[in-house]
C-alpha cells in the first residue's frame, strides 16, 4: 500500500476473526465520513544543534493540518524547535526486511574506523 | 531449511538477543495478532479513560485544579494516538481500529467503567488509577516491539505528572476539613479494589502470559505488578492519612510484601463482559463524538481537496482557481 518506513502492507486474508472483521474497511471509512487522511511521519528538532528525529506519525487531509497536529500532539511540553511533517507514502526505505544484504558491503571494510591503524608509542594523536 | 524457518529462527535470534523487533521485520502471525489486540486495547483505554475526568473539567474547584485536569485529559488523548500510530504499524488501520472500538468488538480497561461521582474522585484516579498504569507501563517501555516500547517511553514520561496531581488533591482534601477528608476517603474506597483490577487476572487465569513473556511483550506477570502497585501504595496512603479499604491488609515480614484480601473477581467479568455502571454511556457518548465530528472531518478532507486541485481556470466560476491556495498564485482579473 505504501513505501513508508513503517507501514507494511495491509496483509490479505487473516484468520484471526477480529481482524477479518475490520476488513469491512467500507463500513469504517463511513464511519469516518470520508476517505482516510493520510499518513504523515513527524520528525522533530529537540534544539538548535541537533537534527531532526522522527518521533511518530499521525493521519491529517493536509500538510498543514499535520503539522499543527504535530505541535500538539508531540510537543506539548516544548520538545522542539522545528517540526518536520513527511508523508509516509513519499518515502522510500532501504529494504522490507532489515536483515538482507543491503548493509553487508560495509562489513568488511574495517579500514574505515580509527582503530584499524597502528600508531607508534609516544606520539601524541 | 525452508524459507520460513529461516524466518522463525532470525526472528527467535532477535527475542533471544533482546533487541528490537521493527515494522518491516518477519514476524509470527501469531505475535502479529497479539500485539494488535493489546496496543488497540491499549489505545482504546486511553481514549475512552478521557470521559470520566473530562466529567469535571466544568466544576474544578479553581483555576489552577482546571487548567491542571485539561492538560491530563489532553495528555490521554495524546497517549491514545501515540498508540493507535504504533498499532497501524502492524498493518491495521486507524478506521478498523476506531470501528473494532464502536461495534464492541475491542475492549478497553475495565476501569473507565466506573463513574465518578466526587471532585475526590480526579484525586483517586490520578493516583490509584495512573499509579497502576505506570506499573504497568514502564515495563513496556522494554517491550520487543519497537513502535510500541517507544510510544510508552514517552507515555511514561508524561504519565508521572498525572499520578502527581491526583496524589496533591487527595493530600489537600485530607488535610482539608473534616467533610474534606471523609470525602477523599470515601472516593478512595470506591476506586481501590478496581485499581487491583486493572492488573487483569490471577496468573492462574491468565492464559495469555506464558506466551507474551517469552515473546518480551509482557516482563513481569498481573500478580507480580499487583503486588509491587499494593506494596507502593499502602506507604503513601499513610502520609495522606486515609485507609485503603482493606481488613487483610498486613506486611508480611517472610515474603518481604504486603498481604491483601481476595479481589472480587466476578465483578471484573461482570464488566468485562459489558455490566458495569457506565458501560454504555461511555461508548455511547464515544460514538456521538466521532458522529459529531464527522462533518469537521468533512469539511477538512473538502478544503484539502479543493487545495490540491490544479489551477485550471474555471470559466463558469472565475473565482474558484487558486484562491484559497497560497501555493497558487492568483489570477490576475
Ligand atoms: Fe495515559
Ligand atoms: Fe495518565
Amino acid at each position: 500500500m505504501s513505501t513508508s518506513a513503517d507501514w507494511p502492507a495491509r496483509r490479505q486474508g487473516s484468520e484471526d476473526p477480529s481482524v477479518a472483521d475490520e476488513g469491512d474497511d467500507a463500513q469504517a471509512r463511513r464511519d469516518r465520513g470520508a476517505e482516510p487522511w493520510a499518513l504523515f511521519e513527524v520528525f522533530v528538532r529537540a534544539r538548535r544543534g541537533l537534527s531532526h528525529n522522527h518521533v511518530g506519525s499521525l493521519h491529517a487531509p493536509d500538510p498543514t493540518m499535520a503539522l499543527q497536529n504535530a505541535r500538539d500532539l508531540y510537543t506539548r511540553r516544548q520538545e522542539g524547535v522545528s517540526i518536520w511533517v513527511v508523508r509516509s507514502t513519499d518515502i522510500t526505505a532501504s529494504s522490507p526486511d532489515e536483515k538482507d544484504a543491503f548493509f553487508e558491503p560495509a562489513a568488511d571494510k574495517i579500514y574505515r574506523h580509527p582503530t584499524f591503524y597502528d600508531v607508534p608509542d609516544g606520539v601524541q594523536m | 531449511m525452508d524459507a520460513e524457518a529461516d524466518l522463525q529462527q532470525h526472528f527467535d535470534e532477535l527475542i533471544e538477543a533482546d533487541v528490537r523487533i521493527e515494522p518491516r521485520d518477519w514476524m509470527p502471525e501469531a505475535y502479529r495478532k497479539t500485539l494488535i489486540r493489546q496496543i488497540a486495547q491499549h489505545a482504546h483505554s486511553e481514549i475512552i479513560g478521557m470521559q470520566p475526568e473530562g466529567n469535571w473539567i466544568t466544576r474544578a474547584p479553581s483555576l489552577r485544579r482546571k487548567a491542571i485536569l485539561m492538560a491530563k485529559v489532553q495528555d490521554e488523548a495524546g497517549h491514545g494516538q501515540y498508540l493507535y500510530s504504533a498499532a497501524e504499524t502492524l498493518g491495521i488501520s486507524r478506521e478498523q481500529m476506531l470501528h473494532l472500538l464502536h461495534a464492541g468488538k475491542h475492549k478497553y480497561s475495565s476501569i473507565f467503567n466506573y463513574p465518578t461521582l466526587s471532585w475526590a474522585d480526579m484525586g483517586s484516579i490520578g493516583w490509584l488509577v495512573d499509579g497502576a498504569a505506570i506499573m504497568n507501563q514502564v515495563p513496556l517501555c522494554r517491550c520487543s516491539y519497537g513502535p510500541y516500547a517507544r510510544a510508552m517511553i514517552r507515555v511514561c514520561k508524561e504519565e508521572s505528572f498525572h499520578q502527581r496531581q491526583g496524589y496533591e488533591i487527595l493530600y489537600t482534601l485530607s488535610h482539608g476539613t473534616p467533610e474534606q477528608k471523609a470525602m477523599a476517603q470515601e472516593s478512595v474506597d470506591r476506586w481501590w479494589w478496581p485499581s487491583l483490577m486493572m492488573f487483569g487476572p490471577p496468573d492462574s487465569e491468565s492464559s495469555h502470559t506464558e506466551q507474551s513473556m517469552a515473546w518480551k511483550i509482557k516482563r513481569h506477570t498481573n500478580d507480580e505488578l499487583r503486588q509491587k502497585f499494593v506494596d507502593m501504595c499502602v506507604q503513601q496512603a499513610e502520609v495522606l492519612g486515609l485507609t485503603l479499604p482493606d481488613p487483610d491488609l498486613a506486611w508480611n515480614e517472610e515474603r518481604g510484601h504486603y498481604d491483601f484480601g481476595e479481589i472480587d473477581w466476578d465483578e471484573l467479568y461482570r464488566v468485562i463482559k459489558g455490566n458495569g455502571p457506565c458501560n454504555k454511556q461511555r461508548l455511547d457518548l464515544r460514538v456521538a463524538a466521532h458522529d459529531n465530528g464527522r462533518w469537521v472531518r468533512e469539511a477538512a478532507s473538502a478544503y484539502a481537496a479543493k487545495r490540491d486541485k490544479p489551477a485550471t481556470p474555471d470559466r463558469d466560476n472565475p473565482a474558484t482557481p487558486g484562491r484559497d491556495n497560497p501555493a497558487t498564485p492568483e489570477r490576475v482579473a
